[in-house]
């Protein structure tokens, strides 16, 4: 009796400072965009935040369908692509009719775009769900790609279809020339779409889209059918997936083939599963973190594709609740004040990891540079190598030999140290 | 004409079989174990440099022995430390885990090799006109190709039908549930078949190397083909899978090797309309069409025949 | 008064084996109907096929006095007809109270509404924390439904089952596996949940089956042998040859 007193009133405060800190956060991603750029104000920094807002558009939407229904696309980017491509158009279209619609609502008309071939196409693409989906998934995604360099009236042919966002009429008398006000134009529609994405998890449509991804045998017998589940799901995440392909439209003022390829397919799925697809957030720091890596890797490394890949790989079989699934497991324990007791065994294991990846590191670029003849020395942390050296070439055996096998073992103690704090913290009524 | 259909059938067999030889592999693997194999063609993107590497260091037939043992071997090791790994997350961790393997051996293979074809050639045995039609020189090679493929063909047919390992895949296919019944001997047996289908892939590599180009995307290029090819065939059917195959390989040969378009069948379009996506359709060639051709027979069967032409289930 | 359900000659084939064969049941409004029967008999080839996850080679199914046979399952459902899940089938990574609530949507009338916010529905609250009381699982109401102990879980399908408010419900084996204890708690659960309600219940535990229906068919290889009241079963010879007798072995 006593017991259940206290849970009812534990849940009755936890869903009222729930509230303060959910409308917390989101206050605060909101005040972090309009801060971030009066702090990094460069033009590189400007241009860095504007393409990861599109991308974390872009990985939200892929997570309505991978995340929410459990429906995994090879072949997103071509709603992105269509989105960007009717963006283009929409925008010579208006420039061209004198038509009075300002710059701002032009992401509408890339969201249209993608909403219009999900309805079209989605309704036979989502008959079935599972590995079925994604084989047709990419068989799409490569029909898209191919016809749009047939359809040269429409796609432009190679070189795409490019536009000029400072000709279309004022609003508020900006011009957007300047990126600063892109870059506004994008985060205003990042928060726009960022809420609308997340209300749709909290409808009773968002909702059944969890259970069809769950089971969706068991749906049939309470009343759904989970192909119209998941032709609905399917069908939002092609309309913000244009939204996304709409704002990159202006943001490049072009948009081309590379829009709806692989490449750009593949890219959202890693940002999205790397990021963590259980959680609303995870496709957020995935898309920030893989646009982030893409921007700052490719000046370093010749192969950063390459890592990406190796990333990616790490995260499906060591983590496959992605960076937010890794956070969002020690919050149990912060709850039960058990964390201190991992974290001196998170150190130790982290120096191994560390020599471990520094080897990979060394590994694959004395192999890339000397393949690739320039044989420029490798820097690692201040410390030059010379790929063609031997001394280079048996550090890194060193490095990962000696580091997987004490990484190894550091990390079974970090298990065992879990697993303790963990079942501390579920004897204290803390769930994961 | 006569020429053209002659030598496009012939064409059109070897890369039928070509395909047969790396569906066939997928299809057992995705019966057995419910893993889409991604990384399906990315084997046979490493059989076809592998070959081309063995070829320089120690010529040309024993690297026909040695790259599909390799890339079996590779293969067999992705099974056991990879997938087997994965396993407990399930089918869509194991799917991105192959996808992540494609990706990444993709751009081992261009860290390799670069990006460009690389001069993976034609062994000199072989490097001799077979026979001539009409004005045509038919490749020697091919017809090896050809010959190897259908010797490996039979082969397959053999193993499943006399073997037990054969009999157990057999049964697997028409019925997946039982492949948990295999007791202890699972792990072998998916280690087994995922080794093999790996080195049938590497061996279509190997000898597909010399004759189509050798190159970094190749892989990317095939592998939406492949998935093509067996939801066309049917999910789970060999026999589905070995016509898709020879439909495939036949029509989108045929394809390349027609010039004709709407315009020249029908005239020209008066050209005061301007460009518009009728002109675009109206110029375009059926060779230029060829490579979207899979994809349209794919929509085309999701909607006429969702199980695929010898499908019997649904997923 | 037209029957609940009626099942006309009907016949499944897989292949060239008939699982089931002239299969004959009617089971009258309010009535708690038990099928019972030795393993293999078709007890849950027959709850698919009334439910609409298998069709019927040959015959009919009615629902209410409509043919039912034909339509998909969840067509079945919004008429009225809910079914549970012999292998314990929830929604795992959602919480027992997302779970009950799903249940709940289409029966509200909310469907597949995307502008909706599903937390201030007040009628779909009130009617899924009536039903995590009914089942005894408020106290786990946050906890995902794959973490729930077994007999919980059997307790959650049955509140998933009810909850869209079917006329007709139908529970394969809902206390397999149970114990004695959890047994007289379920029976209690299904008693109380199922009032005024048509139940068909397939179950292998006599004082459940004894306990709890009205009427009851025996079901042997695919046939049905005999229908009828507790008692009448009781005495029936053909049931005790082929059924009761090898049960007392």
């Amino acid at each position: 009796m006593s017991a259940k007193t206290i849970s009812t009133s534990t849940i009755a405060e936890r869903s009222v400072g729930d509230g303060l800190r959910f409308y917390g956060i989101w206050l605060a991603g909101i005040a972090v965009l309009i801060v971030l750029p009066l702090i990094f104000s460069s033009g590189g920094s400007l241009t860095s935040f504007s393409l990861i807002g599109i991308a974390i558009v872009f990985a939200l939407s892929y997570n309505i369908l991978l995340g929410q229904t459990g429906l995994l696309s090879f072949g997103h980017a071509v709603h992105y692509g269509l989105g960007g491509f009717a963006a283009c158009h929409m925008m010579n279209a208006v420039v061209s009719h004198g038509w009075p619609i300002p710059l701002p609502f032009i992401p509408l008309f890339g969201g249209l775009g993608g909403l219009a071939f999900a309805i079209i196409i989605g309704w036979v693409m989502t008959k079935r769900a599972g590995t079925v989906f994604s084989m047709i998934s990419l068989g799409i995604a490569e029909l898209v790609a191919s016809s749009s360099l047939i359809l040269r009236s429409v796609f432009g042919g190679e070189s795409g279809i490019s536009t000029d966002r400072t000709a279309l009429p004022k609003i508020l008398g900006l011009s957007f020339g300047p990126q600063l006000q892109v870059y506004y134009l994008i985060a205003f529609w990042l928060v726009i779409s960022a809420i609308a994405m997340y209300a749709l998890t909290r409808t009773p449509l968002g909702r059944i889209s969890n259970a069809v991804r769950d089971n969706p045998e068991r749906v049939q017998f309470i009343g759904y059918d989970p192909h119209v589940v998941r032709y609905i799901a399917f069908c939002f995440a092609g309309f913000f997936a244009g939204v996304a392909g709409g704002l990159a439209a202006i943001n490049f003022e072009i948009a081309n083939a590379a829009y709806l390829g692989a490449i750009q397919s593949g890219l959202v799925l890693f940002s999205t599963f790397i990021g963590g697809v259980a959680f609303f957030f995870g496709p957020i720091l995935g898309a920030i973190l893989v646009t982030y890596l893409q921007l700052g890797l490719t000046s370093v490394t010749g192969v950063w594709q390459l890592y990406f890949g190796i990333i990616f790989i790490g995260i499906v079989m060591l983590s496959p609740g992605g960076i937010a699934g890794l956070i969002m497991m020690h919050r149990p324990l912060v709850r039960a004040k058990t964390l201190p007791t991992v974290i001196p065994s998170y150190l130790l294991a982290a120096v191994p990891t560390l020599a471990l990846a520094c080897g990979v590191i060394l590994t694959i670029e004395s192999i890339a540079r000397t393949h690739s003849g320039q044989g420029s020395p490798i820097n690692l942390f201040g410390v030059a190598f010379s790929p063609a050296s031997p001394v280079t070439w048996a550090s890194a055996a060193i490095l990962v030999a000696g580091g997987f096998f004490v990484a190894r073992l550091s990390w079974r103690r970090v298990g065992e140290a879990w697993d303790r704090a963990a079942t501390v913290a579920r004897d204290r009524g803390y769930l994961a | 004409m006569l020429e053209l259909i002659v030598i496009s059938t012939l064409n059109g067999l070897l890369f039928g079989m070509l395909l047969f030889l790396l569906s066939s592999g997928l299809t057992v693997i995705f019966s057995m174990m419910g893993v889409l194999n991604f990384a399906h063609a990315s084997f046979y993107m490493l059989g076809a440099f592998f070959g081309f590497q063995l070829t320089k260091w120690v010529g040309f037939w024993p690297a026909l022995l040695l790259a599909p043992l390799l890339v079996g071997a590779i293969g067999m090791a992705v099974e056991r430390y990879g997938l087997r790994n994965t396993h407990k997350h399930g089918h869509v961790a194991e799917l991105l885990l192959t996808f992540g393997l494609a990706f990444a051996i993709e751009e081992i293979v261009a860290m390799m090799w670069g990006r460009s074809p690389v001069d993976y050639r034609v062994p000199a045995l072989l490097d001799f006109p077979a026979f001539t039609i009409f004005s045509t020189n038919y490749p020697a090679y091919k017809i090896f190709m050809l010959a190897v493929s259908i010797l490996i063909f039979i082969v397959l047919l053999t193993v499943l039908k006399r073997t037990r390992v054969g009999l157990i895949v057999q049964a697997a296919l028409t019925h997946p549930h039982m492949v948990g019944h295999l007791g202890h001997n699972v792990g072998r047996i998916f280690m087994l078949v995922f080794g093999v289908g790996s080195a049938l892939a590497g061996i279509a590599g190997v000898i597909a190397g010399p004759a189509l180009v050798t190159q970094s995307d190749m892989a990317a290029a095939l592998g939406p083909i492949l998935f093509v090819v067996i939801v066309f065939g049917g999910l789970g059917s060999l026999p589905g899978a070995f016509i898709a195959s020879l439909v495939i390989g036949l029509i989108q040969t045929f394809a390349v090797a027609l010039n004709g378009s709407l315009a020249s069948a029908f005239g020209p379009l008066d050209p005061s309309a301007g460009p518009s996506v009728l002109t675009d359709i109206w110029n375009v060639t059926i060779a230029q069409v060829a490579p979207i051709v899979p994809y349209l027979l794919l929509v085309i069967i999701l909607i006429v025949r969702p199980m695929g032409l010898m499908g019997t289930r649904e997923t | 008064m037209t029957a609940a359900i009626e099942v006309r000659a009907v016949e499944k084939r897989f292949g060239n084996v008939d699982i089931i064969r002239d299969l004959n049941l009617s089971v009258a409004q309010g009535e708690r109907h038990a099928i019972i029967g030795p393993n293999g008999a078709g007890k849950s080839t027959t709850f698919n096929l009334i439910s609409g996850h298998i069709k019927p080679t040959l015959g009919e199914v009615r629902l209410n006095g409509d043919v039912i046979s034909g339509l998909r399952p969840f067509e079945i459902n919004r008429r009225g007809l809910s079914r549970s899940f012999q292998v314990t089938n929830v929604f795992a990574r959602m919480s027992v109270w997302e779970n009950v609530r799903c249940a709940v949507l289409w029966a509200t009338g909310h469907r597949y509404a995307f502008w909706k916010n599903v937390d201030s529905l007040p009628e779909v609250r009130e009617r899924t924390a009536q039903i995590l009381d009914d089942i005894h699982l408020t106290h786990r109401r946050d906890v995902p439904a794959g973490l729930l102990t077994y007999a919980e879980q059997r307790e959650l399908e049955i509140g998933i089952t009810i909850a869209g408010g079917a006329t007709v419900v139908m529970l394969d084996e809902p206390t397999a596996g149970m114990s004695h204890a959890e047994t007289d708690r379920a029976v209690s659960l299904i008693r109380r949940l199922t009032e005024g309600k048509t139940l068909v219940i397939v179950e292998h535990d006599m004082s459940v089956v004894f306990g709890l229906a009205d009427r009851i068919s025996v079901l042997v290889y695919g046939h049905i042998i005999a229908s009828g009241t507790p008692e009448e079963i009781r005495r029936d010879p053909k049931v005790k040859e082929a059924y009761l007798g090898e049960e007392a072995h």
